[in-house]
Parts: structure tokens; C-alpha cells; sequence
């Protein structure tokens, strides 16, 4: 059964028909030509696939596209101005922040939304105190990138980039 | 697949009594895996994202007791954001969900339809006496959670039934959650232990996960507890609890416990295990009363 959907993609407004059954990141990859977010486990474990959805990050495997018609997702391609890489793309950039490259559109997501999540004082597994404004150090910003995985293992420089673009 | 999606609730209702076979999905993190692997192939899928008063909470009074009613589809991050310091207990295991890209899409509501004896929300809900209401087109009905459960992965809804909400009394002492897993993010939990002081009815709840065919409470382990706090005026004067009641508390849970062998540990480390989680959790909590810091949500380190 298909269905006819509107998506706001990266400041783009997409019309689409869509098969029910097609999950959000199959529309933008398969059907918008957005390959920035990327399909690594298929079922919410690796976070390559993370994009901001209504301002929050989310796995875009783990939703139908027909159950988010008329969302705004952003993905990394869309976080850049123009040229001009964002402040997170940056700093992955200046540190090294990647290997091979496939999981970062996803960090780059991921650190955006967690970011915001900070700044709006959401606490974490290891925030010690509730009624504190939450100190960024390397256990938060560990713990608050849990859902995003690095099969190269560059952890130690995302966090060190992370930190910076926080500052 | 047909795609039903209903704009309001009693739409919803009337889908779900034409199609008892749909599955409801909401945040989606778990109906989608199972989806995405081929597990499941329903007919029809049932989207609840569009019913704006399952995303809301509210405080309400139960039999005289300050609640929290928190609709099906509020999302975890939600609850750790909103509800921290209202109900600490059930915040603290929404931390532990999943990852953050799952908590914020992933719903308590969706956690207790799924009824996995490992669900992470399940133990302090039990540990607080929280209760579940459904409704369908033929009404709705209210029943404590320890009845929800009915088995593995099964539970008391009828076919027609959604859920509706959950009831959650307010805190009033201090509740702690703890988990075992292999590590934080993205893990089944191994096994899981909520335990709930209730000073105002000088009561103790507790819960248990992925110990048993469906979460449960340690009924024995509470009254000992309960017993034994009233018993040496701890209340009113609380000092530092006697090894002989925190390893008998201990005891009691794991004796509760029915769990077991899997991939992910042996019955015997997970019984084991209950064992220490209840003595510690217990002693955060206890600690936590006599500091007079009635309610914190403070989680330390299993």
C-alpha cells in the first residue's frame, strides 16, 4: 500500500509517494538520494543512521516514513551552511575525528542532538547531581554518545572534538 | 501492510476493535527491529504518534494519593527530563534505556505492551504499586501491574484493548534502580532490581527484571523489610541498618527470583546477583533516608 507523504529535508520540502513499509532512512536514501545518514545494523544499535528529527536526534532505521509525514529532518549534509562545515563537523575534522568515515554523518547528529539535550539540562546515567547544570567531561559526553558506534575505534578523538565544538 | 493512523483516541479505539490483529506502535524501537529483521509480518500496523493526550501526563489523585497519570506514548527522555524528582525511581531506569536516540522515541507505554521480563521500566514501576489503565470501545478498566503480566512477552489485553496510561503513586522516600549488563547503552538487561521506601506508609516496594517469566515484586522480602524497619523504630530514628536485615533482605529477593539460563547469563549469576544488587540498592536507599534527602534520584554506580 503506498502513501503520499511530505518531509522537510534538510530546509527542503520533498513530496513523496512511499510503500508503508518503508522505514524513514530507506525514503531519504533509497527515494530522496540523501545518503548522508547510513544504514549499518538496521535496528537502532549503531546510530549510523542518526538524524535530528523534529530537533531531536533519532535512528531514522527504527521509524516508517508514512508515520512522519509533514517532519522536519535534518541530516550532517544538512548542518553545514553552505560551505562552511558546522562547528561539530569542524572539530571532527581538526582532530580526527573519524577513520573510515561511515559512522561519523551519524556522530555528527548524534553530538548535535546531544548538545542541545545539555544545554536544555537533560541529566544522564552518570550525571551525579540532579539539581546542577551538567559539566560536560569525558564520562557525559561518553555516556551521552553510547547510541553511536565507531567500528574504527576513533572514540578517543570524537570526544576530544566533541569537547571543543562544546566550548 | 495497511497503515492505520488514527488523529484521535476513540479513532483509535474503533481501529483496534475492526482490527484486533494490529499491532500498535508508537515509538517504534522495538515493533521495527522485529520488522526490519523479517521476525513479524503483521497485516496492519496500528500508529499511535498522531493521539496527542497519550503523549501527556498529569497529576491526579488515587484513593487519596498523589499520582502521576503518564499517557502510553510519553517517551523516556521525557520522563528523565520532566519527571526526575517526582517519580526518581522510574526516572532512573529511563536512563538506562537503550541509548539516547531510543529514549527519545521509545515510550513506557510501548515498554509494558511488550511485557519482556527484562523491560527496564517494569521493576520500579512495580516497586511504586503503579497501575495500568486500558480501554477499548467496550470501556476501560484499571488493574494493579502485577496483574498486567500474564507470562513471557504476554499479557492480560484483550484483543480490542490499548493502553491507555500508567498510574504512578508519587514518591515519598527515596527509590533506587540498578542494572547489570555488559554495558550501559544498547544491552538486554542481565538482570534488574528497583527498590522503593514508602515512609508516609512506612512500607516497601520492590521490583525484579529478566529474573523470572514476567517482572515481579519480592512480596516476602518487602514485608520482612517493612517488619523489621517498624519493628526497631527506624522510621522515626533511622540509624544504620544491621548486616543480619540487609543480607536477609538480600535473601528474600533472590529467593523471588525464578530465572533462567540464556546467552546472556546462567540462572545461578543472576540469582546471585539479585542478592547484591537488593543489599546495595537498599543500602543507597536507606543511606539517602537518614540523610533526610527524602527524594533525590541520585544513581551511583552498580
Amino acid at each position: 500500500m503506498d502513501s503520499e507523504i511530505t518531509l522537510w529535508v534538510d530546509g527542503r520540502r520533498e513530496t513523496l509517494s512511499v510503500d508503508t513499509r518503508t522505514t524513514l532512512l530507506d525514503a531519504l536514501r533509497e527515494r530522496l538520494g540523501v545518503t548522508s545518514p547510513k544504514k549499518g545494523c538496521d535496528h537502532g544499535q549503531c546510530g549510523a543512521c542518526t538524524v535530528l528529527l523534529d530537533g531531536r536526534r533519532a535512528t531514522s532505521c527504527l521509524t516508517f516514513a508514512v508515520a512522519n509525514d509533514e517532519s522536519e529532518v535534518v541530516t550532517a549534509e544538512g548542518l553545514a551552511e553552505g560551505d562552511e562545515p558546522h562547528p561539530v563537523q569542524r572539530a571532527l575534522l581538526e582532530n580526527d575525528g573519524f577513520q573510515c568515515g561511515y559512522c561519523t554523518p551519524g556522530q555528527v547528529c548524534s553530538a548535535v542532538g546531544m548538545l542541545d539535550e545539555v544545554k536544555s539540562g537533560w541529566p544522564s546515567y552518570v550525571t551525579e547531581d540532579l539539581d546542577e547544570s551538567v559539566e560536560l567531561d569525558e564520562d557525559e559526553i561518553r555516556e551521552r554518545m553510547s547510541g553511536n558506534l565507531c567500528r574504527c575505534g576513533a572514540y578517543a578523538n570524537i570526544v576530544t572534538a566533541i569537547r571543543e565544538a562544546a566550548e | 501492510m495497511d497503515f492505520l493512523r488514527p488523529a484521535g483516541w476513540s479513532e483509535a479505539l474503533e481501529a483496534k476493535a475492526n482490527h484486533p490483529d494490529a499491532t500498535p506502535i508508537a515509538g517504534g524501537t522495538d515493533v521495527m527491529v522485529e520488522l526490519n529483521f523479517d521476525h513479524r509480518r503483521p497485516e496492519t500496523l496500528l500508529d499511535l504518534t498522531r493521539i496527542e493526550q497519550l503523549r501527556e501526563w498529569s497529576r491526579t489523585e488515587r484513593n487519596g494519593v498523589p499520582t502521576v497519570r503518564i499517557g502510553a506514548a510519553v517517551p523516556y527522555a521525557r520522563l528523565i527530563e520532566e519527571l526526575g524528582t517526582t517519580l526518581p525511581g522510574l526516572a532512573m531506569a529511563a536512563r538506562t534505556v537503550g541509548s539516547p536516540q531510543i529514549r527519545n522515541r521509545g515510550t513506557l507505554g510501548g515498554n509494558l505492551a511488550s511485557a519482556s521480563p527484562a523491560g527496564d521500566g517494569h521493576p520500579p514501576l512495580l516497586a511504586s504499586n503503579a497501575e495500568i489503565e486500558l480501554e477499548s470501545v467496550r470501556g476501560s478498566r484499571t488493574l494493579p501491574l502485577a496483574d498486567f503480566f500474564t507470562g513471557v512477552k504476554r499479557t492480560d489485553m484483550a484483543p480490542d484493548e490499548l493502553i491507555a496510561a500508567v498510574h504512578v503513586p508519587e514518591g515519598t522516600g527515596p527509590q533506587q534502580f540498578s542494572k547489570i549488563g555488559t554495558r550501559n547503552a544498547m544491552v538486554i538487561a542481565v538482570c534488574t532490581f528497583a527498590v522503593a521506601l514508602h515512609p508516609r506508609r512506612r512500607g516497601v516496594g520492590t521490583g525484579l527484571g529478566s529474573a523470572a517469566p514476567t517482572p515481579r515484586s519480592a512480596t516476602e522480602a518487602e514485608e520482612f523489610l517493612a517488619g523489621a524497619l517498624a519493628e526497631d523504630g527506624q522510621w522515626d530514628d533511622p540509624r544504620p541498618l544491621p548486616a543480619s536485615v540487609t543480607e536477609r533482605f538480600g535473601e528474600l529477593v533472590a529467593r523471588a527470583a525464578a530465572p533462567i539460563d540464556d546467552v546472556r547469563g546462567t540462572a545461578g549469576y543472576r540469582t546471585h546477583a539479585l542478592h547484591v544488587l537488593a543489599r546495595r540498592t537498599l543500602s543507597w536507599a536507606w543511606d539517602e533516608y537518614r540523610s533526610g534527602t527524602e527524594l533525590s534520584g541520585r544513581q551511583r554506580c552498580a
